[in-house]
């Protein structure tokens, strides 16, 4: 039941702001609606955590801990993104950028993105998961040409088309699978089911399903950003409005990711071998490099933070490929800490661009003077994410790279080489663009300290304290990964 | 009828889904190609449905119908209609001349059956033998994204490739169930809805649907 409302409410909100999405009260709905989504996820993730995996509506739904911090995740970050996207887009309105029919497109899609991803976490069926992900893909991609400027217009065309022809590998992928699983489950819509799956991941062939494993690989890959597939996520992620760049970014890669492990389990016990995590290594240490040695010749500030992502992508990525009790564990904190600062990443970045009314790295100067809380949650969120110690992400990268010592010491090199690039390339910039006299053309802006506060908080508290719950998902969890 | 006969039959339709994916390949004026495209989905849709005879599977004639539907007559028209609003009457440039293409899709044919070889010695349904036609139909597909640069022929390529992959499922396992392809019917749905609004935005931003002049967004500017 509470599953139900978790996942009808964006749905419904959706409907809702399709029509009204442009009054004055419109973000006071999202924001609402959000709220009440993240409220839900927390009853399902208390329910979960008391009495284990809930499959529910004839086998259709299944949360086990995996999914559910994900989806609890997800929610609080779209309700914190709702929050910071109230005066944000209320001031893009003001400059002219959006107009009433755009306000409402935006909230509906907002709201419809939102399901798409709950509906990609919820799900047990394995087709539908990749129904849901197209679905995630398609709702955002009006989003990003949403101020029809060419630049965001060809963005969005390639992430339309490079995420289309990538997910419709994803396909291929997924009927190969169910080609190998009906053979052994029967005909129907049973042999999808990702409870049955995992029930005879055995006895599945291993030739089919290593060569769909490839297919998955290239389609879900597209869409989590992994080197060389990666093309169309820079764009997409500048280009559009900042609180959609912030769920992109912090939330839509997490999920494509989880299809990809959901996938590698099932070819891992069919195959025995470390056929899935070896494709996966690869591309994770390829992404890690490329991305990470791409921050330091950026101009825009969003696109160097798209940069960074994929980075931090392929550092999952790599260390879900690694296997093992540690690896797997730093890879799942990873995720969780990488969505939190990042959004508040972008969050800092977009009122840094509404203050100087741009992008360019260069033209951003000054946010000490300018305004200290702006200045200082970038400059921090910025030593966040490159990976200094006290905060989150300094944990999980530590745990990982504890495993690539024991478990793969020759590729350590290249990830230190990777992290040491992107932590000079990240802090360089910001630091320039932090520091000196505010310039002619700032003008301040009310911003919205809370969403950013309570992202930060969180990376900071979780650095030292892991609360029980998680640590016992992450647990288990790991536990399935193995 | 006997099960040779349509499995001849069956194996017939997917020459000519192989058939119809060169010509698209070979094709450069866009209302051609949209009718190409119609007749891809036509073969596929009588595929489909007789499929669903020999296996006896009721929900294909569901799927051969929305195929019908949507990939023969709704997607085509909205194609149409939208070649005739935004008045594209100029034949395409290639960025690989059509007879290099056109060996390209040859060895994209043969590595096709050579990389479903393992699922067509496992199989035994009679449709085996198509799956290895209907991976070509996607790289075909593929091939044809990358090499056109104008907005509507990469729509078609992508068409063309989700024909490819339903056809893909069909022979494999006598088609996905039935919750999945209604799903993946109601994204292409929803997707040719963003085609079209992108192609009026593009053409009003861009003065042309030629991907071409979207070049602006390179890491060396």
């Amino acid at each position: 039941m509470i599953l139900l409302v978790f996942i009808i409410t964006p749905f419904v909100a959706a409907l809702i702001l399709a029509f009204i999405g442009d009054r004055r009260f419109a973000p006071e709905i999202n924001i609402f609606s959000s709220i009440l989504t993240f409220t839900a996820g927390i009853v399902l993730a208390l329910e979960v955590y008391r009495h284990g995996p809930v499959i529910a509506g004839g086998k259709f739904f299944f949360v086990d801990a995996f999914s559910v911090y994900l989806s609890v995740l997800t929610a609080f970050v779209s309700s914190t993104t709702a929050v910071f996207s109230r005066r944000y887009m209320q001031r893009e309105r003001e400059h002219g950028r959006v107009g009433k029919v755009r306000m409402r497109f935006y909230h509906a899609m907002f709201q419809m993105f939102i399901f798409a991803m709950l509906l990609c976490l919820l799900t047990n069926n394995i087709g539908v998961l990749w129904i849901a992900m197209e679905l995630a893909t398609l709702s955002t991609v009006l989003l990003v040409s949403l101020y029809r400027t060419p630049n965001a217009i060809e963005a969005a065309w390639k992430y339309f088309i490079l995420c289309g022809v990538g997910i419709a590998q994803a396909l291929f992928g997924t009927v190969l699978l169910y080609f190998a699983a009906e053979k052994v489950i029967g005909e129907g819509g049973e042999a999808l089911l990702w409870t049955n799956l995992i029930e005879v991941s055995g006895r599945l062939e291993p030739t089919i399903l290593s060569l769909a494993f490839v297919f998955l690989v290239v389609g879900y890959g597209t869409k989590v950003g992994l080197v060389p597939l990666h093309n169309w996520l820079p764009d997409a992620h500048s280009e559009g409005p900042t609180p959609i760049s912030a769920v992109l970014s912090g939330l839509l890669l997490n999920i494509a990711l989880y299809a990809l492990v959901r996938c590698k389990v099932l070819v891992d016990g069919s195959t025995h071998t470390h056929y899935a995590g070896n494709i996966m290594m690869g591309f994770g240490i390829v992404s890690i490099l490329v991305a990470s040695f791409s921050i330091l010749r950026q101009k825009d500030i969003k696109r160097m933070f798209s940069y960074s992502s994929i980075e931090h992508m392929g550092i999952a990525t790599f260390a879900f490929g690694l296997g093992g009790p540690i690896a797997t564990y730093g890879a799942l904190l990873h995720m969780l800490m990488h969505s939190l600062t990042k959004s508040s990443i972008f969050f800092t970045v977009g009122h840094a661009c509404q203050m100087h009314r741009t992008q360019e790295i260069e033209k951003i100067k000054g946010l000490f003077k300018g305004d200290a809380f702006v200045g200082w949650s970038l400059m921090l969120g910025t030593m966040a994410i490159a990976g200094m110690p006290p905060f989150g992400i300094f944990t999980s990268e530590f745990l990982i790279l504890t495993a690539v010592i024991k478990n793969a010491p020759l590729l350590t090199p290249f990830i230190l080489i990777g992290l040491a690039a992107a932590f000079a390339g990240l802090l360089r910039k910001v630091q320039y663009m932090v520091s000196g006299d505010t310039p002619s053309y700032f003008n301040p802006i009310q911003a919205a300290h809370t969403p950013v506060l309570l992202h930060m908080v969180l990376v900071l508290v979780l650095a030292f304290y892991m609360p029980d719950f998680l640590n016992k998902w992450f647990q288990t969890t790991v536990e399935l990964l193995k | 009828m006997n099960l040779q006969l349509l499995a001849q039959i069956n194996s017939f339709l997917a020459a000519l889904v192989l058939l119809t994916s060169f010509a698209m390949l070979s094709q450069r004026k866009i209302n051609s190609l949209v009718t190409l495209f119609a007749w891809q989905g036509l073969f596929l849709s009588i595929n489909t449905a007789v499929v669903g005879f020999v296996a006896a599977k009721h929900h294909l004639y569901i799927s051969s119908l929305l195929t019908l539907s949507l990939k023969v007559i709704l997607l085509p028209y909205i194609l149409h209609v939208l070649v005739v609003r935004l008045k594209i009457r100029k034949e395409m440039e290639t960025i690989v001349n059509i007879p290099t293409t056109m060996l390209i899709g040859i060895a994209l044919v043969i590595f096709s059956y050579h990389l479903t070889a393992p699922v067509r010695e496992m199989s035994t349904l009679i449709t085996r033998s198509t799956l290895a036609v209907a991976l070509a139909t996607v790289m075909i597909g593929l091939l044809m994204m990358i090499t056109r640069k104008h907005a509507v022929t990469q729509i078609i390529g992508f068409l063309a490739m989700e024909n490819g992959l339903f056809f893909a499922a069909t022979s494999a396992t006598y088609g996905m169930p039935l919750v999945v392809e209604l799903g993946v019917a109601l994204d292409v749905l929803i997707a040719a809805f963003i085609f079209g609004i992108f192609f009026f935005q593009i053409s009003t931003t861009f003065d042309s649907l030629s991907v071409e002049q979207m070049e602006s967004l390179r890491e060396d500017n």
